[in-house]
């Protein structure tokens, strides 16, 4: 199952984080979404193959990448990265480029 | 929804410390045992400890599953004897920094002995035990930490025994580090778990963490996410209280914190004194030193 | 490998059966012990915990029985050499973690000075009656080695050997020893360290990525790693994989069950050990092991005396049974006598093995006390009688 990264975060200073998350691992628990900070988690319409709702990111410039999500989370489906300069550290970046 | 990339998992602060390739693990959707495997994972990888030489040690049960999902040298031993098994490995080789994580039932149930025991001889054991007051893997029992007139399978009409205030329990029987948190308090959660992690004796973490498929269910608290929030409207911050004060009861609020930290000379500390000084040069250290390469 | 000088206590002493198998397990390697006190075994690790600390080992008075015999095996996989002695209701205790070392393939040895049982039973008294226990105790389908002492000396040199066969096979040792061979003081030689092998551990040499913790090499037996290498390996009390997860499918357990199982049984020939007094000729054999088989020898005397040609078959090593030599025995001899502290254990065992072709007698023993010789020498001299009315 693919994973889902956020659209390209615009290089504003507003934005400073996002979130990365593995679709396939998600039990649809809900802990991301209610506990996230800005609020900027819901779930997707979609199934996963498991069959539950993952989440989505609503609001790519609300998330500031703090990461609680991916402390919360139970099954280590999601994960909040900082991004620097709008850009997500390399190692995300590269993947992501590849798609 | 934007277009699905491919996951740059190595980025993932605790995928270094997960056995990846064993998930989907077994928990049900809404447990909160893998919520805290993930702040132990975060408070491993802070810890900067060589975690070759960390090993973690689980009893039987949901939260017996944890070694097997961590990366560490990981051993899954029988009900209730995961503590007696960590202080064997603990002292063949100090060098070790021994984990043990379990559950309720597991640890204070049947091992409710080794429990006690183990805190009074202060040997230097890091236990994290998750509390869902229920028996899970077998179907929702009642435990010995079960509040009284909590509904479970064995007690159809409430449970009619009180449960073990465990803080109070590891304080009294001798442990040096005691606190509570449940699975809201992520962050604190991995904090704890990092001072665990180089305190020296036994220091004791419970984790009060939601059982929603059986205890949850049962008890008409919701699912995992209401159980959660549950915890976040009762939880009492109270660091330093006396742990007599913060027993548990069914709907009541949650004390949470750290409650002792404490020094205390460590078993080993104690063995190689009290050794060192009967013995005097005739003592051939411990086992460790002769441990064949 | 060599002994450890520093572990050899080596001279002549006069030892009891006790003391003797603390100073097999030293001289072995043994460096933990964990135990509970329960007589008549005790004694074994009171001496550990004297002379432990001088050889660089330590003793480990655990809550209780189950806590000692995991807490060896955690000991075990932190790279120590480790037992825990104990008898009759600490032995029932440590059922759970036989099977746990046998399914984890965790080197260990458990001494079980037996008493009189059921229950707290005859606390100082001695019975055999813990055999098939020693054998079946834990639940489940595994092998493992049991081995009977009838000596000090045989105490010293079969907790030695317990030792190695535990690291060459990757299975829990029992040294079955009973109260009067545990409290019988005789002499004792312990030889220099030289001359004393010692199993090492059977570790990897290869590297984490390559190595695959359960899988086995032609003997059935995988090689071992232990904590804190780098290997980060994973054991489980579960029906497992050859990488040590938890694989709860009906081919994994087939193929692990089978394996622990064959691992014994293929080697089995390697294993047995037994000694035989005047079998060569003999229309009577008495098996029998531990102290019985000192009375019995003296039967077995008593009988010749009388011009019956009697023998001795004692088992040193019990599990696996010597189940060859007694089906080979039972084409030509008239009829097996099984002479043992219970009431009937080993009996049944040696009955299989005859597999009809001579008949098994039992000489029961309620335990307490040994046999007196002439209890045994009537039932040979009844055997012996008896088949020559048949012909």
């Amino acid at each position: 199952m693919p994973e889902e990264a956020p659209p390209e975060a615009k290089k504003t200073k507003k934005v400073r984080g996002t979130v990365v998350i593995n679709l396939a691992r998600c039990k649809g628990c809900g802990f991301c979404i209610a506990f996230c900070p800005p609020q900027v988690l819901e779930f997707a319409e979609d199934y996963n193959p498991q069959g539950y709702h993952p989440p989505r990111l609503t609001d790519p410039d609300g998330c500031t990448g703090c990461d609680l999500c991916g402390l919360y989370c139970p099954d280590f489906a999601i994960y909040g990265i900082m991004l620097k300069n709008g850009a997500p550290p390399s190692a995300a970046r590269e993947k992501s480029d590849e798609s | 929804m934007s277009a699905p990339v491919e996951a740059p998992l190595a980025a993932n602060p605790v995928e270094a410390v997960l056995r990846s390739f064993r998930m989907p693990h077994i928990w049900c959707p809404g447990c909160g045992i893998g919520t805290t495997v993930n702040c132990f994972a975060r408070a491993l990888e802070q810890s900067k400890l060589n975690l070759d030489k960390v090993v973690v040690v689980s009893g039987i049960g949901c939260s017996g599953r944890v070694a097997g999902y961590l990366d560490l040298d990981s051993f899954h031993t029988t009900h209730g004897r995961a503590i007696p098994f960590a202080t064997g490995m603990k002292i063949a080789n100090p060098k070790l920094t021994v984990v043990v994580y379990s559950g309720d039932g597991d640890l204070v149930g049947i091992g409710g002995n080794h429990f006690i025991h183990a805190a009074r001889r202060n040997l230097d054991l890091k236990v994290i035990c998750i509390n869902n007051f229920t028996y899970g893997m077998t179907g929702g029992q009642m435990g010995p930490t079960t509040p009284v007139s909590a509904l479970s399978s064995t007690t159809p009409f409430g449970c009619f025994e009180p449960g073990f205030n465990l803080p109070h329990l590891a304080e009294s029987a001798g442990a040096v580090y005691v606190a509570r948190w449940t699975t809201y308090h992520v962050r604190q959660l991995a904090h704890t778990m990092g001072e665990m992690l180089r305190k020296n004796g036994f220091s004791f973490l419970e984790i009060i963490s939601p059982c929603p498929t059986l205890y949850g269910q049962r008890n008409r608290l919701g699912d995992g996410l209401a159980m959660m929030k549950h915890f976040k409207q009762q939880s009492v911050l109270r660091h330093g209280a006396p742990t007599k004060e913060v027993g548990i009861e069914l709907q009541g609020p949650i004390a949470v914190g750290k409650f002792v930290d404490i020094e205390r000379p460590s078993f080993l500390d104690v063995m190689n004194e009290q050794l060192g000084r009967t013995l005097e040069a005739e003592y051939a250290g411990c086992v460790k030193d002769h441990v064949p390469d | 490998m060599k002994a450890d000088p520093i572990g050899v206590l080596t001279g002549t002493h006069f030892f009891d059966g006790d003391h003797a198998c603390c100073e097999g397990a030293l001289a072995a390697g043994c460096r933990f012990a964990a135990g509970y006190p329960i007589t008549p075994s005790t004694e074994i690790v009171e001496r550990f915990a004297q002379r432990a600390p001088l050889v660089g080992g330590m003793f480990l008075q655990m809550e209780d029985e189950l806590a000692a015999s995991i807490a060896i095996q955690g000991a075990v996989w932190a790279g120590a050499k480790a037992f825990t002695v104990t008898s009759g209701p600490g032995f029932s205790l440590m059922m759970e973690h036989i099977g746990f070392a046998a399914m984890t393939e965790t080197p260990c040895v458990i001494v079980n000075v037996q008493r009189g049982g059921p229950s707290t039973g005859l606390p100082t008294l001695p019975g055999q009656a813990d055999m098939m226990q020693a054998r079946w105790g834990s639940h489940g389908d595994y092998e493992l080695i049991a081995l009977a002492p009838s000596s000090p000396q045989e105490c010293f040199d079969l907790t030695i050997h317990a030792f190695n066969l535990a690291e060459q096979y990757r299975v829990p040792v029992l040294v079955m020893m009973d109260e009067c061979v545990g409290h019988m003081t005789e002499k004792v030689v312990i030889p220099p360290a030289s001359e004393i092998e010692v199993a090492p551990r059977r570790y990897t040499r290869l590297p984490r990525g390559e190595y695959v913790p359960f899988h086995a090499g032609p003997d059935g037996v995988p090689e071992m790693v232990r904590a804190g290498e780098g290997y980060r390996i994973h054991v489980t009390g579960m029906t497992h994989d050859e990488q040590g997860f938890p694989a709860p499918t009906v081919e994994a357990q087939q193929k692990l069950v089978q394996r622990l199982v064959e691992k014994i049984r293929r080697n089995a020939e390697a294993i047995v050990r037994y000694e035989e007094t005047g079998v060569e000729d003999a229309e009577v054999v008495v098996v029998a092991y531990g102290i019985t088989a000192r009375v019995a020898r003296r039967a077995v005397e008593l009988a010749r005396q009388q011009g019956v040609r009697a023998g001795l078959l004692r088992p040193v090593v019990v599990w696996p049974f010597p189940e060859n030599r007694i089906a080979e025995l039972a084409r030509r001899v008239r009829a097996f006598v099984v002479a043992e502290m219970n009431l009937g254990q080993i009996a049944l065992e040696v009955e299989r093995c005859s597999a009809g072709n001579a008949p098994t007698v039992l000489v029961p023993h309620g335990g307490g006390a040994v046999h007196h010789p002439e209890e045994i020498l009537e039932v040979i001299l009844a055997q012996a009688r008896t088949e020559e009315v048949l012909r």
